[in-house]
């Protein structure tokens, strides 16, 4: 256990009514960061795909269990959102943007291309069969430098 | 969903978050809405949406591809800074059309 980190873990069905639900919780975590209204956006926009991701294509809309891990320093936002889902089966192709598994529920295939665009660092560890784990990071707290000339 | 029909033309309503859950019964109405009405035009009208992730891409492109068989166009409206900037970095701005306040 690291000085100056804080940590929360969440664990909740993966049924998309709760996809609010994660981003909200994140967001309430990271209040304690001092983030800008963009960031924390940025972040409730992180989670969601990732959450999503977990609803739709982990479980395939089956109901089991998210796990979303965060972890706090003065500075920084670790996130990890894990399914114990089907794994992808070739993770660079399914990180290609416009790219799904899934063109008839009409997804863009751009879920990871958002997390990419609104997170400062993105990995994902995952195999068939084996669940998946998504982990993000994000620099917070520009706002609580007060006053920035730009 | 909330909507409006005018002739051929249907308007959406969106919610205050358009995501994964949301778009689902979006999709649903909507079609359902297309098909019945013969409609020729949608109109995604963002006035009180300000959170969207790539969900809400998802179902304005999946209307459109249904619409650009017969034609159709697919509109998005009142847009507030984030949403507008979240449609253009996805590239759907280059076919989901954006509906100005000048335009009137």
């Amino acid at each position: 256990m690291r000085e100056n980190t804080n940590e929360m873990e969440l664990i909740f069905d993966s049924r998309s009514e709760n996809e609010g639900f994660a981003r909200v919780a994140v967001a309430a975590f990271m209040t304690q960061l001092n983030p800008t209204l963009e960031e924390v956006a940025d972040v409730k926009t992180a989670v969601s795909e990732a959450v999503t991701n977990a609803v739709i294509h982990g479980y395939r809309q089956e109901v089991h269990k998210i796990w979303i891990r965060c972890r706090m320093n003065r500075h920084a936002l670790e996130i990890e959102v894990r399914d114990q889902g089907q794994g992808i089966e070739n993770i660079e192709k399914a990180m290609q943007p416009m790219y799904t598994t899934r063109p008839e529920l009409d997804r863009s295939g751009m879920g990871f291309a958002f997390m990419e665009a609104f997170m400062d660092e993105l990995e994902v560890e995952s195999e068939p069969g084996k669940g998946t784990i998504v982990r993000m990071k994000k620099k917070i707290g520009q706002g609580r430098d007060g006053w920035t000339l730009q | 969903m909330k909507y409006q029909i005018e002739e051929n033309c249907l308007t959406i309503f969106l919610p205050k978050e358009l995501d994964h859950h949301q778009t689902e019964v979006i999709r649903r109405e909507a079609d359902r809405q297309i098909e019945r009405n013969h409609v020729k035009y949608v109109i995604f009208d963002f006035g009180e949406t300000s959170f969207m992730d790539s969900s809400g891409i998802g179902v304005m492109m999946g209307r459109y591809r249904k619409l650009s068989l017969t034609g159709g166009e697919v509109w998005a409206a009142n847009l507030n800074e984030r949403m507008k900037k979240i449609l253009k970095m996805s590239g759907a701005a280059k076919i989901i059309r954006i509906y100005e306040e000048e335009r009137k």
